[in-house]
């Protein structure tokens, strides 16, 4: 009968967006456990808690099957003191070896019974190395210097293999049958005994829902709960959501309040308080507007004496008050006071200040009153005590007081949205001034970066470089802020980086394949509008009838031409002597090209026209050979089809599209 | 309900019981308990040892003039080390809670990710700020290095935010309401502390006079590092008497003057990252010191 196996690793409180990475990790890990040892079997769950790691095996076999192996001795021909040596060390008679013939000869040789593993003992010696090879953002020890590291102490093991514990030992600690409960409702703070059968509902019992979507449904419940027959919803949350459900284990939603006067500081900085920093969902009334209401998702089971909702209202009370205050200092001084502070806030230790990066900034921003006023503000909130505190509001906050100074409503929402996109699920800023400024900021901090050796390597990125970049594309393609800043990047380095980005965008974000913006980009990609409106041509007319055959001509064409380049005869270019073009094929597609007007006409409708060559082109294949004996024919030819390469690949390189014929 | 200092009898008691000295404030301007010679130094090396202190920590930058309900100048912190920390450590710090009349079953705790580094003590470690019914009443952290050195035993420090904790308790919307004895008030006792130094530190400060005293220090504090290597290696007696804790209290002097330098906007961004980096080569140098004199077959780590 199979069996099922069920680990439950005990651990101090772990980081709540790491356990979701460690899961993918440890199914896969355990997969290949079972893989490398031949064992059938699958992965039934991986689920977490913030105090426990649990993966569910089922299927096991009791251990592997007995096998033979075939150990080859000396040849024969060596002799029987030769065998004699090689019984030894096998541990047999000579009488128990065997012979066998080769390619060389014929060999002693012995077939060794194997006996199979049971699964509890490869699991048992599998298993500390297992665990422990979980890769973490960040890792510590905890039993002195050069012990093992986890991501936070462990604390206990559950092993179990049907019924018996899978005995082993990491970082100090025996694997059992027992488990912990909630720290403070579990029934008793003594080790639980667990089975596999009942572990879950055993740990339900004492306050743990071990499953995440399951206490994902207990937080929206609650919720629901909360809220019923106030008119009011919570602000959906995917991040938090995934935060509160890998915080807690056993959550339990709640409604508090704050006065009303709040709602007159920016609804940014009040969400800002309620989210960041103390994980509450703001409530919304129904037309959008913050209603004073949070929920908080304690990590109990109940709030019986208004205990946990008081502690958090006064909380909250406090550092709305902050903010407040916050609010009233900084409106003393205002933005436009604020620039020459700029010069004692640092960008980067060899790049400068903000001062100078705004100073920068400027040069790139360009002609817009708006713009080029809001490039001056942009960076002034970064002195802003509320900015001190709340730096996820930078821009946002400078947006809000540049309104409440006076400034103009198109400076006010450049600067309020300039870190945008901030990411490619971001919209890019609403407005030209935004856009450019945006740009502006983004160019020059990649710029400067690059500059001064700073470009990400591998998954270091700390000024974030990959997503100025990516935001940079967004803004271009999707925006109308002119111009063609790419064709402007000196620095190679950053222009390869800039390639990459490009290319990511069509294929990841916008979902173009890989070889249609391969195609597009190899006639060009800084001018990203234009690159934009081929790869939708592209694609438009890819699955119409002539195309992808013809794409494959092309490719035979490049192959033509590249091979009669590296003879480096200088036969590829020049122009056609059509006196020469004996065959009629060639004459006719001689004819199909020169009769192909493309002028005026749009992209979509070039690749159409361009497409109708197909006949002509497949036609000039069956018949003409290309290498002529003759050096003059040959040369003509190759002559024709750089023509055709060279004129109608200007949309896109259709030898990069991957057809099925190649 | 508890007074402050009954609060605060209440969880040394609770340390002391579990094996902890109760030690008293350290003599010298710090910004962290971390960083009194209790902890800096103590957490290096292979001794294992227990101590838990009240220590006021001055952040000039952080002065509100005594006019911000939350925000202060000076706050104390109850500083508690168990090194090697013990595998119940969790379980003891929650018991501390309930020592001071947290019934935990009425309220919600969680520990939420937050790692500890300070670039000026070359030292680092990992923990969690523990939530109390949203509010940060501790910070908990395992040390992993000190000094730049990884640390032979894993401390377990705990740092209780002490204003917070008797605000939560006494239900205070501010600090300054805090019952600190019968009859008194946290402003009674500190208020005029909190307004006098935030004008000294924003204001007052004679900046010239603080880069000079800076200096000074730092020079007493190498001028003694240096002789300490200029020692014979073999002569124990002579390193074992050396004044190791005496340059250190340099290194603190060094560090508060930063901090006032800082709060009083005297350091601009080209000098600051050099200014820290002054500091941690004291902080460093001398934790390698007190290594060396505590481990004489190290010696030469100092070196």
């Amino acid at each position: 009968m199979p069996l099922d196996f069920l680990l439950e690793i005990g651990s101090e409180e772990i980081p709540d967006w790491m356990i979701e990475p460690a899961l993918e990790h440890l199914r896969g890990a355990f997969a290949k456990l079972l893989a490398s040892h031949k064992l059938k079997g699958e992965v039934a769950w991986a689920d977490a808690t913030p105090r426990r790691l649990v993966v569910r095996l089922t299927g096991l076999p009791k251990g592997q099957k007995d096998s033979v192996e075939t150990v080859t001795g000396p040849p024969k021909s060596a002799g029987e003191g030769a065998a004699l040596g090689f019984a030894r060390k096998m541990g047999v008679t000579p009488e128990q070896l065997q012979t066998a013939a080769t390619s060389k000869g014929e060999y002693f040789c012995f077939k060794r019974k194997l006996a199979g593993k049971t699964t509890g003992e490869i699991f048992a010696s599998a298993l500390p190395q297992l665990i422990l090879g979980i890769p973490w953002p960040k890792t510590m020890y905890w039993l002195g210097k050069g012990a093992p590291r986890f991501i936070r102490p462990i604390r206990w093991i559950v092993a179990l293999l049907g019924s018996k514990v899978v005995e082993f030992e990491v970082t100090g600690v025996k694997s059992g049958n027992t488990t912990l409960g909630h720290r403070r409702l579990a029934k008793s703070k003594r080790p639980i005994k667990v089975g596999i059968g009942n572990y879950e509902q055993k740990l339900l019992d004492n306050f743990v829902v071990v499953r995440a979507a399951a206490r994902r449904r207990m937080i929206e419940a609650g919720i629901a709960d909360v809220l019923a027959g106030t008119g009011l919803r919570a602000k959906p949350d995917a991040a938090l959501d995934n935060t509160l459900c890998y915080l807690t284990e056993y959550p339990a939603p709640i409604l508090g309040s704050f006065a009303e006067s709040y709602l007159s500081l920016p609804a940014e900085v009040l969400v800002t308080v309620m989210r960041h920093h103390q994980k509450y969902y703001s409530v919304e009334r129904a037309d959008g507007a913050l209603a004073p209401r949070f929920i908080a998702v304690m990590n109990t089971a109940s709030d019986p004496d208004g205990f946990v909702r008081a502690g958090n209202e006064r909380v909250l009370r406090a550092r709305f008050n902050d903010a407040r205050f916050f609010y009233g200092v900084d409106q003393k001084k205002p933005l436009a006071a604020r620039v020459e502070d700029l010069k004692s806030v640092t960008f980067q230790k060899e790049v400068g200040s903000y001062h100078d990066k705004v100073r920068r900034m400027a040069e790139l921003v360009g002609g817009d009153t708006a713009a080029r006023r809001a490039c001056e503000l942009c960076k002034c909130d970064l002195t802003t005590d509320m900015v001190k505190e709340f730096t996820d509001l930078q821009g946002i906050v400078g947006g809000i007081y540049a309104r409440a100074q006076g400034e103009p409503e198109d400076v006010a929402r450049a600067i309020y949205e300039h870190y945008k996109p901030l990411s490619m699920d971001d919209s890019i800023p609403s407005t030209v001034a935004g856009q450019r400024l945006a740009l502006a900021d983004k160019l020059d901090t990649l710029r400067e970066c690059f500059r001064v050796g700073l470009a990400p390597t591998g998954s270091k990125d700390p000024f974030a470089l990959r997503r100025a970049a990516q935001g940079v594309v967004k803004i271009l393609v999707e925006g109308e802020a002119g111009g063609n800043p790419l064709d402007r990047i000196a620095d190679e380095a950053l222009k390869t980086f800039f390639e990459d980005r490009v290319r990511y965008y069509f294929r990841d974000v916008q979902g173009y394949a890989y070889d249609e913006v391969n195609a597009a980009m190899a006639c060009g990609w800084s001018d990203l509008k234009d690159l934009a409106a081929r790869l939708a041509a592209l694609k438009a007319v890819r699955p119409t009838e002539n195309f992808e055959p013809l794409a494959a001509s092309f490719k035979r064409v490049r192959n033509i031409l590249d091979q009669a380049g590296q003879e480096q005869d200088g036969i590829t270019g020049g122009a056609v002597d059509q006196a020469l073009l004996a065959d009629e094929a060639e004459r006719a597609l001689h004819a199909a090209m020169a009769g192909l007007n493309l002028a005026g006409l749009g992209y979509r409708e070039q690749l159409e026209r361009i497409a109708t060559l197909r006949p002509a082109v497949d036609r000039f294949f069956e018949t003409v050979l290309v290498n002529a004996p003759e050096p003059h024919v040959r040369r003509n030819r190759l002559a024709l089809l750089h023509h055709l390469r060279s004129e109608f690949s200007r949309i896109a390189d259709f030898s990069e599209i991957v057809t099925s014929s190649n | 309900m508890d007074s402050y200092q009954q609060i605060i009898f209440k969880l040394k008691k609770y340390w002391a019981d579990r094996g902890c000295i109760i030690q008293e404030p350290y003599d010298a301007e710090v910004g962290a308990g971390t960083m009194c010679p209790e902890t800096f130094l103590r957490v290096l090396g292979p001794k294992p040892y227990r101590v838990a202190y009240v220590q006021p920590s001055r952040r000039p930058a952080d002065g509100r003039y005594g006019e911000n309900p939350n925000r202060l100048y000076k706050h104390q912190q109850l500083q508690v080390i168990l090194k090697p920390a013990p595998a119940d450590v969790i379980e003891q710090y929650l018991g501390s809670l309930e020592a001071i009349g947290i019934d935990l079953a009425k309220h919600d705790i969680k520990f939420e990710e937050d790692n500890w580094e300070s670039p000026t003590l070359g030292a680092w470690g990992i923990g969690w700020q523990v939530m109390l019914d949203g509010l940060e009443i501790t910070q908990f952290t395992y040390f992993q290095q000190c000094g730049g050195i990884d640390l032979d035993l894993c401390p377990a420090e705990l740092t209780y935010g002490l204003e917070r904790l008797a605000a939560f308790l006494q239900n205070k919307e501010s600090v300054y309401e805090i019952e600190w004895a019968p009859g008194f008030t946290y402003a009674d006792v500190r208020f005029e502390d909190e307004r006098q130094n935030s004008v000294y530190n924003f204001e007052v400060a004679d900046i010239p006079t603080l880069w000079k005293l800076f200096d000074t220090h730092e020079g007493e504090c190498q001028r003694l590092m240096d002789s300490f290597q200029a020692l014979d290696s073999g002569d124990a007696a002579a390193r074992a008497r050396f004044p190791v804790l005496a340059a250190y209290d340099h290194v603190l002097k060094c560090s508060n003057l930063f901090n006032l330098l800082d709060a009083r906007g005297a350091i601009s961004v080209t000098e600051r990252v050099g200014v820290i980096a002054r500091v941690r080569k004291l902080a460093v140098g001398t934790a390698q010191l007190w290594m060396a004199q505590q481990t004489p077959a190290t010696a030469e780590v100092a070196a």
